[in-house]
């Protein structure tokens, strides 16, 4: 992966910098020694890997700014960081810049029932955002698989998504505002616990933008009442093309599960010998959770149980309570954790058009064979989220290459389908280079001009989202 | 001007040397952009639908109608319920999608289902450069590159001129049905509506409009009567139930705000914390119809209540005047707020040639 060589001129003036930060900011709030800046060399995309030249970690919105001031004043780059849980790179650092960390400010700052909002820092992590709530009945709905490790800075960065998005959206739909931080120190506030932008919806392009905007410090999240109960069943099928028609069935039926999920073969057997899930052998499997009271939970689940044994199923089973309920997740929840028992892998996550589902599938199985890399394929069925991941062995020289370049394959071939390079990851460095393939000349400068407004300088998380050579002439260096 | 595809809309407004105002349909123009009239109808026509993905791809100047009728044959709908205003802001024409894109346009169903920009997944424009963009796609989740559609959503035109719009889709439901409750004042009927939207019933739409309180659920037949049984229960007191037709009719009212339609005086929309609804509309007094829980207000006043609805209104939402002197779409904002937008303007449309003097 190419990073921009650093900024000689920064490294040089390395301990100036750090004086001026110390200078604004409590003694322990700055890190500056190499034994300890070593943990935010990375972030979950772990084969790439930079030490910093300091790392900040503020616990005030002035704290935040006050520290952006001097970085923009010395022209150095900031690279902004929840918990480092992105699989994009989107938190990895350079050389030549300054780590600023949220994850000292984790404070909930008001919590409002009767409107239904809280307000918290942006450090706090996502499940612990629920946790404040959920004794009164609440959640906040966006669920990604990380969210016992992953900030909400970081979720509104990457506009994070979870299983449940399919009927609760992701985190751009749950976000009602911000305090942000520009580069330049400037604080400001987007969007509001009333939830509507007063003009232009800026904070809808600050969702997404990958740190490359501001700091987002605090924020205003919808919270929602918590269902009554939910329920999930378990369907098995002998192929991908018949599993594919049923959840197309389901969604022409007007029924709305709060997630469907579908795993290949590769993927259950692996989850089958890492879980001990109880799954059935099949080509492929789905998960179906649907929510409500007793009552609307079993006229729900006897629609859906009438269109899967319409399609032949393997297997149909109804989860009779919370422990099977329990059995059922517990494959797919420990499918990364299957996988990477058997081997080193790479998750991928582009979308696909629903309708496109068997032939990307068949397309990643010929493609497999052809790179000789093992892939298992989990996939949020209900709005065409894939998540191919490719085994392979990093100690073995070459595996990688060949890995992302049969990654990048099949990110090419989710766009030509008429999909996406990423539903929820996001780009950071991993498909900074495949953006052309989305996107004309056009559509990336609008992208960019976007930065250009917030971030003259191009100082904030500046080497991501966007090809190297399209930003060139933006970035500093 | 009436451009029949994107390259002649992009030939149209690169070539342009004077202001344009981009019409769809009119029907919901508010704010006074003067120049040369660019008109989007001729960039009809559905591109695809996807009954089976929920997925609809249409030309910016599609009739609303026809793709509401489209869609009802397979009985879907666009779940934001984009209401009709020609009534509330006296205009006539036909509503076309891109307008309703450009306006967020987004109805009672917003409080469960998300507004206008929520159920937009993708865009393409033309910039004020005379540019072509596109944006987001045809698929429900996507993170790559910035989210310009959402930048689009409720950007009326002042950055681009919407040539397509894609949409995330809803299954119409099998039954719906509203609770009225009759009898309470303002402040207990708007509590009301503010402890069923925290209840897990999932209501679709919380509106008080005539001193009734309205809530709205939708689904199947069986998990309506049930949830209607557990806020009526709940909220104990005078209430009556319409269902089906009666109920559509009902939110179509609420939707449209017919009760203020027709009436002199200046109209706000203001956007609230919902429980300061109650409060913010006694102390200006004038006549209102809550949407939202009261987080959605529309405000009947006399001319020049401005600043007391400001000062009422006091850090818990916004106002914007779209009928009356000075009308204008947007709510004004913080100086350094205010500064970004006008940076994207200039960014978007150097010229400043689109909808001028709107922003
Ligand atoms: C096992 C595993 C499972 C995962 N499952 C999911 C999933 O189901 N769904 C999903 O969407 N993602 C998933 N992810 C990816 C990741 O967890 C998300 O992208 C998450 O939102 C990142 O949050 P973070 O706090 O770790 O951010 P970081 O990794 O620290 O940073 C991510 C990006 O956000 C920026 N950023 C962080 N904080 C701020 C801030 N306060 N202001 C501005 N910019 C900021 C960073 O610069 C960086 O670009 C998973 C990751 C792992 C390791």
């Amino acid at each position: 992966m190419d990073m921009p060589s650093p900024d000689a001129s920064i490294l040089a003036r390395k301990a100036r910098i750090l004086a001026r930060l110390a200078a604004v900011l409590p003694k322990d709030a700055l890190i500056g020694d190499e034994a300890e800046t070593r943990a935010y060399e990375c972030d979950a995309l772990s084969a790439y890997r930079c030490l910093p030249l300091a790392v900040v970690l503020p616990r005030t919105t002035a704290e935040v700014s006050a520290a952006l001031r001097v970085c923009h004043e010395e022209g150095v780059p900031v690279v902004p960081r929840g918990a480092g849980t992105s699989l994009a790179g989107g938190a990895m650092p350079t050389a030549d810049s300054v780590i600023l960390g949220l994850a000292r400010m984790t404070a909930v700052l008001e919590t409002d029932y009767d409107n239904r909002f809280v307000h918290v820092e942006t450090g706090r992590t996502n499940l612990s955002v629920t946790g404040a709530v959920e004794a009164e009945g609440f959640f906040y709905a966006p669920d990604p698989s990380s969210q016992l490790a992953c900030a909400i800075g970081g979720n509104i960065a990457m506009n994070s998504g979870g299983a449940h998005c399919l009927k609760y959206g992701v985190t751009t739909n749950n976000l009602l505002g911000v305090r942000l931080v520009r580069m330049d120190g400037t604080v400001i506030t987007l969007g509001g616990p009333w939830g509507e932008p007063s003009g232009l919806d800026l904070l809808g392009v600050v969702c997404g933008s990958e740190g490359q905007l501001g700091v987002v410090t605090e924020a205003w999240l919808r919270i929602l009442p918590k269902p009554e109960g939910a329920r999930p069943v378990l369907a098995g099928f002998s192929s991908n093309e018949v599993a594919g028609a049923c959840v197309a069935d389901i969604i022409r039926a007007g029924i709305l599960p709060v997630a469907i999920e579908f795993m290949d073969r590769p993927c259950i057997r692996a989850c089958e010998a890492f879980a001990r899930a109880g799954y059935p052998e099949c080509e492929a499997l789905l998960i179906i959770e649907v929510e409500g009271s007793e009552a609307e939970i079993a006229e729900q689940l006897g629609r859906i149980r009438q269109i899967v044994l319409a399609h032949d199923p393997v297997e149909f089973r109804e989860a009779g309570d919370e422990d099977e309920a329990r059995r059922i997740w517990l494959g797919r929840k420990s499918a990364f954790g299957a996988m990477g028992q058997i081997n080193d892998y790479m998750c991928l996550d582009g979308t696909i058009p629903v309708s496109a589902l068997p032939l990307v599938l068949r397309r990643i199985g010929e493609m497999s064979r052809d790179f000789g890399l093992e892939v298992g394929n989990v996939f949020h069925a209900g709005d065409g989220n894939m998540h191919p991941l490719i085994l392979y062995d990093a100690n073995r020289p070459g595996d990688l290459e060949r890995c992302e370049a049969f990654g990048a394959e099949i990110l090419k071939l989710c766009v030509e389908v008429g999909g996406c390079l990423t539903g929820e990851h996001g780009v950071g460095i991993e498909k900074r280079d495949l953006m052309g393939v989305q996107f004309s000349a056009a559509d990336l400068e609008a992208q960019m001009r976007v930065k250009d407004v917030f971030d003259p300088g191009w100082l904030l998380n500046p080497a991501k989202v966007f090809p190297l050579a399209a930003s060139a002439g933006r970035r500093a260096g | 001007m009436r451009p029949a595809s994107e390259a002649e809309l992009a030939e149209a407004v690169a070539g342009s040397v004077g202001p344009l105002v981009i019409r769809g349909g009119a029907t919901r123009f508010v704010g006074g952009a003067e120049g040369e009239v660019l008109q989007t109808s001729g960039l009809a026509g559905v591109v695809l639908y996807e009954p089976a993905a929920l997925t609809l791809v249409v030309r910016a100047g599609t009739p609303l109608a026809e793709v509401e009728a489209l869609l009802a044959s397979e009985r879907q709908r666009l779940a934001f319920e984009p209401p009709d205003l020609r009534g509330l802001l006296g205009r006539e024409g036909v509503s076309t999608i891109g307008g309703v894109a450009a306006a967020n346009a987004s109805g009672p169903r917003r409080v469960q289902a998300g507004a206008c920009r929520d159920a937009m997944i993708g865009v393409r424009f033309v910039t004020g450069r005379g540019e072509v963009v596109k944006n987001g796609g045809r698929v429900m989740k996507n993170v790559t590159g910035y989210d310009l559609v959402k930048l689009m959503a409720g950007s009326h035109g002042v950055l681009g001129v919407l040539s397509e719009v894609s949409f995330k889709l809803q299954a119409m439901p099998e039954a719906e049905a509203t609770l009225v409750l009759e009898g309470l004042d303002d402040a207990a009927g708007l509590a009301a509506l503010r402890r069923a939207l925290g209840s897990p019933f999932d209501v679709s739409g919380a509106a008080r409009v005539a001193g009734r309180s309205l809530l709205r659920v939708e689904g199947m037949a069986g998990s309506v009567s049930y949830r209607l049984g557990r806020l009526r229960q709940m909220l104990a007191g005078d209430a009556t139930v319409l269902e089906g037709t009666a109920s559509a009719a009902l939110w179509r009212e609420v939707r449209e705000v017919t009760a203020l339609a027709g009436r002199p005086g200046d109209l706000w929309r203001l956007a609230l914390v919902p429980s300061a609804a109650a409060e913010v509309a006694a102390a200006v007094g004038g006549e209102a119809v809550f949407d939202r829980g009261g987080g959605l207000v529309w405000l009947l006043l006399p001319e020049g209540q401005g600043e007391a609805l400001r000062t009422a209104i006091a850090g818990r939402g916004q106002a914007a005047l779209i009928r009356g002197a000075g009308a204008s779409p947007f709510a004004p904002e913080a100086a350094e707020v205010a500064a970004l937008s006008a940076g994207l303007k200039a960014a978007f449309d150097p010229r400043g040639i689109l909808n001028r003097g709107l922003i």
